[in-house]
């Protein structure tokens, strides 16, 4: 399968690629790693007729630890960020990093690309909405910063202007006592997850004093749920505190059915995720080391 | 608008040699081994980045090469199944796989031999664990994986001996 003709742009710098985006506006499509980008343009799905290919563009692949964050470049790939140490000290990003599919598409595919692609069921969407991510984009009005709760939209829906494309990935370091997991249920490593959840726990003692909870392809994009995240701050977090949250939060999702699973399975299973996260984070948050790794059929 | 006409130059070392070919940037990286240089070795499985059977190494890093552009490989490195065996004699890993009928009909193999190979290039070592994680982007529909993966072993054990 081709994809169908298209003209291809290099640009050496960040500056000449915003200037290509401006110029081609809707013809024009952004490459970084292309795992997403290819497998569509082969499909004939989108009309990508400027490819500008961001792939090489320097400065704009690392994981670092800079003023009190974790930064991410946005050209940094899947495999890097899963191998990175200062990724580390975020279980859930590393935990993401390397659960995205495969070796091979961990290679290639990039943070910044899984995340502007906004797949309701992508990796990426999920697991750094449970965080407080912030979305450094650069555009030809300059630069800006985009809490992750107001970068993705709709489902493949981002708030990018025309002529915009994200740079950076900054997550604050968390807080002593805080533990966080990412876990999905997939069918093979390559395929999407059916469905997955991210959670994050602060804990003082026994008491949870701040939660979050996200599902992803579980509706149109990540499912977030107050009254879930209130069934745990305030209490010990336990099986039963746990399986509250989880059937809150479950009650106000709606996976799709489809040929991953209909959408009981996919409620049973995130029911299942919510309890494992929950457990990860927990004992996470009590400075104990868990493998992680997400469930595959 | 569309123009089919556009078409870049792009200059690709494969297993050490340098090809220079003009081609439509839509070109595929498998496409490009097997219609522009003739290395069919390397295999299009599914064509949806799922299989794995398209496997080489990009700049020593492991790739599906139905899911790359040839222009993103231009004046990269490629290593295809091609390049494994040295001056007439079989790469440990092609050795084990031949013994221990790590394949039967052959389809995936080269896919899977390049994926071990970059799985022991970083990780001399694997446990058996870390290797079923390492092929776990390649689909083989008719060992069950058994064989590959004491083919794998094997393969280290001989590589850490010599």
């Amino acid at each position: 399968m081709y994809p169908a003709p298209f003209r291809y742009h290099r640009p050496a710098s960040l500056e000449a690629a915003i200037g290509l985006l401006g110029k081609f506006g809707d013809e024009a499509s952004i490459m970084a790693g292309g795992q997403s980008l290819i497998p569509m343009m082969k499909l004939r799905m989108g009309d990508a007729c400027e490819v500008i290919d961001i792939g090489r563009l320097p400065d704009l692949s690392f994981v670092e630890i800079r003023d009190g964050m974790l930064c991410i470049g946005a050209l940094s790939t899947h495999a890097s960020i899963a191998a990175s140490e200062a990724a580390a000290r975020i279980p859930l990003v590393q935990e993401a990093g390397g659960g995205i599919a495969d070796r091979q598409i961990r290679s290639m595919g990039t943070i910044g690309g899984g995340l502007s692609v906004a797949d309701p069921s992508g990796c990426w969407p999920t697991s750094l909405r449970t965080l407080k991510t912030s979305v450094q984009v650069r555009g030809p009005a300059g630069a800006r910063s985009i809490a992750i709760a107001d970068f993705i939209q709709d489902s493949y829906v981002t708030t990018l202007q025309p002529g915009e494309l994200v740079t950076e990935i900054r997550i604050p370091l968390p807080a002593a006592n805080t533990g966080s997991a990412y876990v999905a249920f997939k069918r093979t490593a390559a395929a999407y997850p059916t469905v997955s959840c991210g959670m994050e726990l602060v804990m003082d003692g026994q008491t949870c004093t701040s939660a979050s909870i996200v599902l992803g392809a579980a509706g149109p994009m990540a499912v977030l749920c107050a009254a879930a995240e209130q069934a745990l701050v305030g209490r010990e977090v336990t099986e039963t505190s746990l399986g509250e949250a989880a059937e809150l939060i479950v009650a106000a999702s709606d996976p799709p059915a489809d040929a991953r699973g209909s959408a009981a399975f996919k409620r049973a299973m995130l029911k299942t995720l919510v309890l494992e996260a929950g457990r990860r984070s927990l004992a996470r948050s009590r400075g104990e080391q868990v493998k992680g790794g997400h469930r595959y059929a | 608008m569309r123009d089919a006409t556009s078409r870049v130059v792009v200059d690709v070392t494969v297993n050490g040699l340098s090809y220079q070919r003009e081609i439509e940037p839509r070109l595929l990286l498998v496409e490009f081994l097997r219609e522009e240089l003739g290395l069919t070795g390397t295999h299009i499985g599914c064509d949806t980045s799922y299989c794995g059977a398209c496997t080489v190494l990009l700049n020593g890093k492991v790739v599906k090469s139905c899911t790359v552009l040839a222009v993103q490989a231009d004046g990269n490195r490629v290593e295809t199944v091609e390049g494994l065996e040295s001056d007439g004699k079989l790469h440990p890993l092609q050795s084990t796989f031949s013994e221990l009928h790590g394949l039967q009909c052959g389809y995936c193999t080269p896919g899977m031999l390049m994926a071990a190979k970059s799985l022991l290039d970083g990780n001399p070592s694997p446990s058996e664990d870390q290797i079923r994680k390492g092929i776990a982007g390649n689909t083989c529909r008719c060992t069950g994986y058994v064989n590959i993966v004491k083919a794998i072993d094997a393969a280290a054990q001989q590589m850490r001996e010599e």
